[in-house]
């Protein structure tokens, strides 16, 4: 039997639903302000495809740790290190393609052409990379959650260590050439077709999703929201995709691969923070420890499960690096965990640990984005870049504070 | 000048839904030690804290006056501006920094803006001679104990001349020498005429150096006696005799067999290994019961709780035995794990997560009922959830709300209700009713016989005596870390209750 709603339940039940969304809403509404303000400033330049494009290959690097950074600021961690990491992900990334792979990889696989041994070099270097970013969160994980040495300690350790890595390996040079392969992961497009085709999927996908939701919500017994409130929902979004597609993207080259890939690994780690015990668990620590704890949550497991995630992260943040620049360089990843630990917070993060979310890192990730390519559009002197990107951090941070006061959490 | 340094007259105090103090009459005679006791809640700390300026004149009703003239303050610094300072059961000092550090905190003697450090160690050296007090001026508080760091305390509070010295349970931490060491002080401060207020739950101690008693309860003074021709029995009578007001529900429970025994549980201070939290600790609880555990402040009734609970670790002897069995408990997992659940006294600070919905804290210990190492499934936690938070006539508008939006008797119903949907054998319960509305009261208490029919065994800590009385089919009594006795239902009463809590010697049954 469904449940029938009166008008003025709906009416309720939308006002509810904005409430409870205040935040992303507040959000998308300082994102679409700054946008109209770079529109007007740039004379329209700034909201052209091709700009919109590069904003959003742009912001992958840094969204990609922004993602991990979420979790750890939830679980009351913080990490330094992010920059350094990528930095020496993407050194190792280098040494192996341009160095180490050419010299080794035609011995080991006589038989095969050279560009079949540049993709079999990619492949290696990813594995690699991967691993790297691996040893590097566990590396973190056990020292924070086993030995309990604090996280803002350890990462700065680790920001000087990676960095120091990273200057053996490239003995203070730039390490080049890197294989097309790899730069494919960063630099490349889907055509226009494949892009209307991923459109089409994820649109299905939204839509089935959403009614998969309500079957199951039925079969429980719950009350359900009329249809076309779920249907407008899901709508709102697929014309997001769809504009992201058909004008963005196809507006200029096509949908960017490391931009496709920000999607996938968003949608992940969505899921693992909002859809698992091991998410609902980070978000419960970083609320309040204790209480978590006598709940029998094994606290030390889970934030070294964290800083592995941020460690992984770093890997696939620090191969997007390789192949964007396709070269290994000293500089690589210099202050990105202080961009990423921004995103964060812009994006509702919570300095006090226990919330934030993956949306609103990404959003997080496209404000940042938005005023770095902005301003150098308009030409911006660097000097007020970096003093506007501080004071957008601190007034972010300030409104936190404020809304916790109203809600009398702190 | 007359008689008394302090005339307190007629001062009541009146917090939302509960009188702290009404009508309340001292008169505290010069130069005298005056004692100050009463039960868990009777008002002792109210008082005090009018006297210290926490609550400012006109916070209360009444007046007082010191020195025949009203006294007036209007913020903290004021009390002792007027001469009156308190040393708190806790101490406030800078371990980091030296003996006269702390005592000329904030009012360092400078000479062009620069610190004198010798002028502050020659008026330290000053004070602590004056008063006769064994301490190295010098020392890192850090390095001395706890006896000589309330030494440190009363020091600068005679550094500030203070007339009145005000002692909150000073001896609960202090070994006998120490206590010793105290007393002596006591009457050096006697001779040179500084007047002290003592408050303690150690009866004995108001025999051997307070000059009068007065005994608060329930907010209001029994009466006030000359110590000399008193006794304890005398003090302890005037102590209990609360009103039985609250009505405490029916229960048809009928304990049968011992699920839970406890053998000689010790466990160990976490800083120091000779220190024992709780001593020696035997007892049994029985599916369907519920077991009271009374005793004062600091007897070590939350820390047995959580000794039960594994907080200690290691750092404890004895056995703990679940169904015959003996169980190694040395973290919360392995309480739980064995169907030890534990609902703590701080419901903000342990019990609620209180940045999530209520959802979420409810179903936070249940997870794995409802999730697999990919997912959780969100609409049978949901389900689950809103059952049991209807069991518990939780009163929300939905579950999805942030748990701050309950009321205090709610957000308990949260707390406990997180621990029924593994139904645990046994359920201990830490002042379950602290602080929350006499409805919400009524309704726990419901639970608790409900949860104890179905065989649950219950453990409940309460500060309260007729809580006590009314709710526990036997009752284990605490004083400084161990168990007085254990009495029943039958053969309790307030008197015998307070008798044991209070640390004399009294009867042991069971």
């Amino acid at each position: 039997m469904e449940y029938i709603m009166t008008d003025n339940q709906i009416i309720r039940k939308i006002s509810g639903i904005i409430q409870l969304n205040m935040k992303s809403f507040a959000m998308i509404f300082a994102l679409l302000l700054i946008w109209a303000l770079f529109a007007v400033m740039t004379n329209g330049v700034f909201l052209a495809p091709q700009n919109l494009s590069n904003l959003f290959r742009q912001m992958t690097i840094i969204s990609f740790l922004a993602f991990g950074m979420v979790l750890i600021l939830v679980t009351g961690n913080i990490d330094l290190s992010v920059g350094s990491a990528v930095g020496l992900v993407s050194a190792v990334g280098a040494y192996l393609q341009a160095i180490l792979l050419p010299k080794i990889l035609p011995d080991l696989l006589p038989m095969l052409p050279s560009t079949s041994i540049g993709i079999a070099s990619t492949v290696i270097t990813v594995i690699a990379c991967l691993m790297v970013g691996l040893a590097i969160g566990l590396w973190q994980g056990y020292l924070t959650a086993y030995l309990g040495i604090p996280a803002f300690i350890v990462t700065l350790g680790g920001m000087l260590i990676f960095r120091g890595g990273v200057l053996g390996i490239t003995q203070g040079k730039t390490i080049v050439p890197i294989e097309d392969s790899l730069v494919y992961i960063a630099q490349g497009y889907q055509g226009r077709i494949t892009g209307i085709i991923i459109a089409i999927l994820v649109i299905l996908a939204i839509f089935s999703m959403t009614f998969w939701n309500r079957r199951q919500k039925k079969s429980y017994g719950f009350e359900l929201r009329p249809a076309y409130l779920d249907t407008a929902k899901a709508g709102f979004f697929s014309i997001l995709v769809l504009i992201y597609v058909l004008y963005i993207a196809n507006g200029y080259r096509g949908i960017q691969n490391p931009v496709l890939l920000m999607a996938v690994v968003a949608v992940i780690f969505s899921y693992i923070s909002t859809s698992t015990r091991f998410g609902r668990y980070c978000y419960a620590i970083g609320g309040n420890k204790e209480a978590t704890r006598l709940s029998g949550v094994d606290i030390k497991k889970n934030i070294f499960i964290v800083f592995i995630l941020m460690g992984l992260l770093c890997g696939v943040s620090g191969i997007v690096l390789t192949g964007y620049v396709a070269a290994g360089t000293i500089g690589g990843g210099t202050n990105y965990e202080l961009s990423t630990i921004a995103a964060c917070i812009i994006g509702g993060t919570s300095t006090m640990g226990g919330a934030g979310t993956i949306f609103g890192a990404i959003i997080g990730s496209l404000i940042m984005a938005s005023l770095e390519n902005g301003m150098s559009v308009m030409n911006m002197d660097i000097f007020w870049q970096y003093i506007i990107k501080g004071l957008v951090l601190i007034i972010a941070v300030y409104i936190d504070v404020l809304s916790r006061k109203k809600t009398g959490i702190i | 000048m007359n008689d008394y340094i302090l005339e307190i007259k007629n001062v009541s105090k009146q917090f939302p839904g509960i009188k702290a103090l009404s009508d309340v009459s001292i008169n505290i005679r010069r130069g005298g030690i005056h004692g100050l006791c009463g039960e868990n809640g009777a008002g002792k700390s109210t008082l005090m804290k009018i006297l210290a300026g926490v609550y400012p004149h006109g916070a209360y009703d009444g007046e007082i006056l010191l020195n025949s003239t009203p006294l007036r303050n209007s913020y903290i610094g004021d009390a002792l501006k007027n001469g009156i300072a308190i040393v708190h059961q806790e101490l406030a000092l800078i371990p980091y920094m030296t003996v006269g550090e702390n005592i000329y905190l904030g009012r360092e003697p400078v000479s062009h803006g620069i610190i004198n450090r010798h002028k502050l160690y020659a008026d330290t050296k000053e004070i602590l001679k004056k008063y006769d007090l064994d301490i190295p001026f010098s020392a890192k508080i850090s390095s001395l104990g706890v006896g000589r760091q309330q030494m440190v305390e009363i020091a600068k509070a005679l550094s500030e001349d203070a007339r009145i010295l005000i002692l909150d349970e000073p001896t609960s931490a202090l070994t006998d020498t120490e206590i010793n060491a105290l007393m002596r002080i006591l009457n050096t401060l006697r001779e040179k005429g500084v007047t002290c207020i003592y408050i303690s739950h150690k009866l004995e101690e108001f025999f051997r150096i307070t000059d009068t008693v007065t005994v608060l309860r329930d907010g209001m003074v029994v009466d006030t006696i000359d110590t000399a021709g008193a006794d304890t029995e005398a003090l302890i009578a005037m102590m209990v005799g609360r009103e039985m007001t609250e009505r405490f529900p029916e229960g048809k429970r009928n304990p049968k067999k011992v699920i839970m025994e406890v053998r000689n549980l010790t466990a160990y201070d976490q800083a120091s290994r000779d220190k024992k939290v709780i001593k020696d600790i035997s007892f049994t609880v029985r599916k369907g019961e519920i077991l009271g555990i009374a005793g004062l402040m600091g007897a070590g009734r939350t820390e047995l709780a959580t000794t039960i609970f594994g907080e200690f670790g290691t750092r404890i002897s004895g056995d703990i035995i679940i169904n015959g069995e003996k169980i190694t408990v040395t973290s919360a997992r392995d309480a739980i794990d064995n169907g030890i659940h534990l609902v703590p006294e701080d419901r903000k600070g342990l019990g609620l997560i209180t940045t999530q919905s209520i959802l979420e804290n409810i179903s936070l210990p249940n997870i794995h009922r409802f999730s697999s190492i990919f997912r959780i499934d969100k609409h049978k936690e949901l389900q689950e959830c809103e059952r049991l938070a209807k069991d518990m006539s939780v009163k929300c508008r939905s579950l999805l709300a942030n748990i701050n939006s309950l009321s205090g008797g709610n957000q308990q119903k949260v707390v406990i209700s997180k621990w029924l949907m593994t139904r645990p054998r046994v359920l201990i319960l830490d002042e379950p009713t602290r602080g929350i509305d006499v409805g919400a009261k009524y309704e726990i208490y419901k639970f608790m016989n409900e949860l104890a029919e179905q065989g649950m065994a219950i453990i409940m800590i309460s500060s309260e005596l007729p809580e006590i009385l009314g709710m526990s089919d036997r009752i284990l009594v605490m004083c400084e870390g161990e168990c007085k006795g254990i009495l029943e239902k039958k053969d309790a009463t307030q008197e015998i209750i307070m008798t044991l809590a209070t640390g004399m010697n009294g009867v042991h049954n069971d």
